[in-house]
């Protein structure tokens, strides 16, 4: 079974000519089934634990080790640690100029598959997942994220992590800037990915809105740049009354 | 990619609709065409028609001090049966038909060339063979000549290839028929240090066709001028380009479609990616509506993709419309970069950096590569553009 091991993770990041630390030890551990969330407000933390597992070059790793099934991510390359079956949905998904949705996805699937899947399958594959996601045909000769809405860009997201089933699967704030129908379909396109019981999911999100739908095994309160408080459902079921000011006055009690 | 978005640091991408003629084509010409190089002053860098360009890596080109070698370049003419290959002398009453130098360069290669190749496809012949014309730089300085006719509903594919190194100011010109059709396609494919300036003409006949392909990778300076007119109502123009500008390379491609008569289109489409640091790409798009020419339909659009810090784009589209009776026009530009957030995202889906560059360039060249129309040229030209993804990446 996989699993993500973060341990006592620290991460710096360039900003106005001085080194921030953002992340100041972070300890997570993510089965292949369970599904954590990961809640905290504005400029906690969240985002950057996000792109620094997944290896954006803008943040430095100072500390801690982050493995999935034993294997060290941090000394893996970004395009390796998609191979070995990382996956982040972004918050802000990037345009690719002159490159089709289509050519992307199977680009894409081929370089995590290890060969390129045969092309009447793939075609069938793709349209299906498409049509449960509710996105038009025509979305595929599209150029990646390119005029895309907010919600066609999470849509896309999605489609991804359907599309090439990661063993765990980071979702960053996939949520934000979505109505009540794109969410719900988003939503169910995660929860079909879960209900498969192979994929880690970490569904880091601001809001409890997006937890009515994608019910998580635990919830982690993150504040000042680490866990403060970890629980389960009910956890959240708090923070939605209280709000995340017990979390943040006075910065990190713990 | 949307309009005039993502616009690098140090790029310009400007457009203007010039309704009223205050600054026009041709006042914003330092001097008014002319075959003779003295009509022209010596450019300083700050005219209008030469102030992208790097004048002092001209190698004396615009200012007389450079002198024909004996070993310039070879042109070598494959041609099938039934095409006539001349060459003749200066006074040969088929040179200087298609259009008169514009600038002080062509002015020059036209008063110094000794002898012009005239090509000539005789009327209502169909051509199965491309025209192969091997422009071959021998490392010396010439100045060139090139006639290419095509007689009445005659029809001819010409392949003009430059390699090698070389100094070359040249004027080319396109004379074709009525109802003729002229495929050119024409690659610079030079050695890094050549030198390259040349003035391309065609007069386009009544119902008569031109689609042109420019194909820019090599040289050290490469600044090339297609210009259209029509000769009768009904002409089409197409003009195609397409550049790959490495590290310390310039070129520039400044376009002309002069609609002059009634009825014709035009429609020009340039795509560029750039590499590299001092990497610098220039693209003109003049088009001009004259009062008399209704019914015309022209449109114009550059593409640049910079794929690396360090690169300049000068983007400059620019439409005269000087009647509203028109069928369309348009243009439009837009210069986005290939930055570290794409290259992020394409490689957090599994793709190695090297395949993720490749997939954003080809994308980016196919819709254009695929209107060549000719399945051999899109091959080659597919295999060159990743050649200079390899060499980018090595």
């Amino acid at each position: 079974m996989a699993t993500l091991e973060i341990r006592d993770l620290h991460v710096t990041v360039e900003a106005d000519n001085a080194t921030k630390e953002i992340l100041k030890g972070v300890d997570l551990t993510v089965k292949q089934g369970e599904t954590h969330a990961i809640m905290g407000p504005n400029g906690s933390g969240k985002s950057t634990l996000a792109y620094s597992l997944a290896g954006h070059p803008k943040y430095t790793i100072t500390g801690g080790t982050v493995t999935l099934d034993g294997e060290d991510v941090l000394e893996m390359s970004v395009d390796e640690r998609a191979r070995a079956g990382l996956f982040l949905a972004m918050q802000y998904p990037v345009e690719v100029p002159g490159v089709s949705v289509s050519n992307f996805l199977r680009t894409s699937a081929t370089a995590i598959r290890g060969e390129a899947p045969k092309l009447r399958t793939w075609v069938k594959e793709v349209k299906e997942a498409m049509e449960r996601l509710n996105m038009d045909p025509a979305f595929a000769e599209r150029n990646v994220n390119e005029g895309f809405s907010g919600g066609e860009k999470k849509r896309h997201e999605i489609l991804q992590l359907e599309l090439l089933k990661p063993k765990v699967a980071i979702l960053d704030e996939t949520d934000s800037g979505l109505d009540v129908d794109a969410l719900r379909v988003v939503s169910e396109g995660v929860n079909r990915v879960r209900e498969t019981g192979e994929v880690g999911t970490l569904l880091i999100t601001h809001y409890t809105r997006i937890l009515r739908y994608i019910k998580p095994d635990h919830v982690h309160v993150f504040a000042n740049g680490r866990i403060v408080e970890s629980g389960g459902a009910e956890l959240a079921d708090k923070l939605e009354a209280e709000g995340y000011e017990a979390y943040t006055k006075g910065g990190a009690s713990a | 990619m949307a309009e005039a978005q993502n616009i690098p640091v140090g790029s310009t991408t400007a457009g203007s609709i010039a309704v009223a003629a205050e600054s026009t084509v041709a006042t914003r010409m330092s001097a008014p065409p002319s075959f003779d190089v003295a009509d022209f002053p010596v450019p300083h860098g700050r005219e209008e028609e030469w102030r992208f360009t790097p004048l002092e890596r001209l190698r004396g080109l615009h200012d007389g001090t450079a002198t024909a070698t004996g070993e310039g370049v070879k042109v070598t003419v494959e041609a099938p049966e039934g095409v006539t290959v001349e060459t003749v002398g200066r006074d040969d009453a088929r040179l200087g038909r298609a259009g008169t130098p514009v600038d002080r360069v062509a002015a020059q290669a036209y008063s110094a060339f000794e002898q012009a190749s005239v090509v000539t496809v005789p009327k209502e012949t169909v051509l199965t063979e491309p025209i192969r014309i091997a422009v071959h730089g021998e490392g010396g300085t010439a100045y060139a000549h090139q006639v290419i006719e095509l007689g009445a509903f005659a029809e001819a594919v010409v392949v003009i290839d430059h390699t090698g190194d070389a100094v070359l100011a040249a004027n080319v010109e396109y004379v074709i028929g009525d109802g003729a059709k002229l495929t050119v396609v024409s690659v610079q494919d030079w050695d890094d240090k050549a030198v390259h300036a040349a003035q391309h003409d065609a007069l386009v006949g009544r119902d008569a066709s031109l689609k042109s392909i420019i194909v820019t990778f090599g040289g050290d300076v490469v600044r090339l001028h297609p210009r259209v007119r029509y000769a009768g109502p009904g002409g089409e123009a197409e003009l195609f380009g397409l550049y790959f500008t490495d590290a310390g390379q310039h070129q520039e491609h400044r376009l002309l479609v002069d609609h002059n008569v009634p009825h014709c289109k035009s429609n020009v489409v340039y795509k560029g990616a750039l590499q590299g640091d001092d990497a610098h790409a220039v693209w003109i798009g003049d088009v001009l509506i004259e009062a008399k020419a209704e019914g015309t339909d022209t449109y114009e659009m550059n593409r640049n993709l910079v794929l690396t810090d360090g690169a300049r784009v000068d983007s400059v589209p620019n439409l005269e419309i000087e009647t509203g009776e028109i069928v369309g026009a348009g243009h439009a530009s837009a210069t986005g970069r290939f930055d570290d957030e794409q290259l992020f995202y394409l490689m957090a889906r599994g793709i190695p950096e090297k395949d993720a560059r490749r997939l954003v360039v080809r994308g980016f060249f196919a819709e254009l590569v695929q209107q060549i129309g000719l399945p051999d040229i899109e091959e080659r030209l597919i295999g060159r553009i990743e050649e200079e993804l390899e060499a980018s990446v090595a």
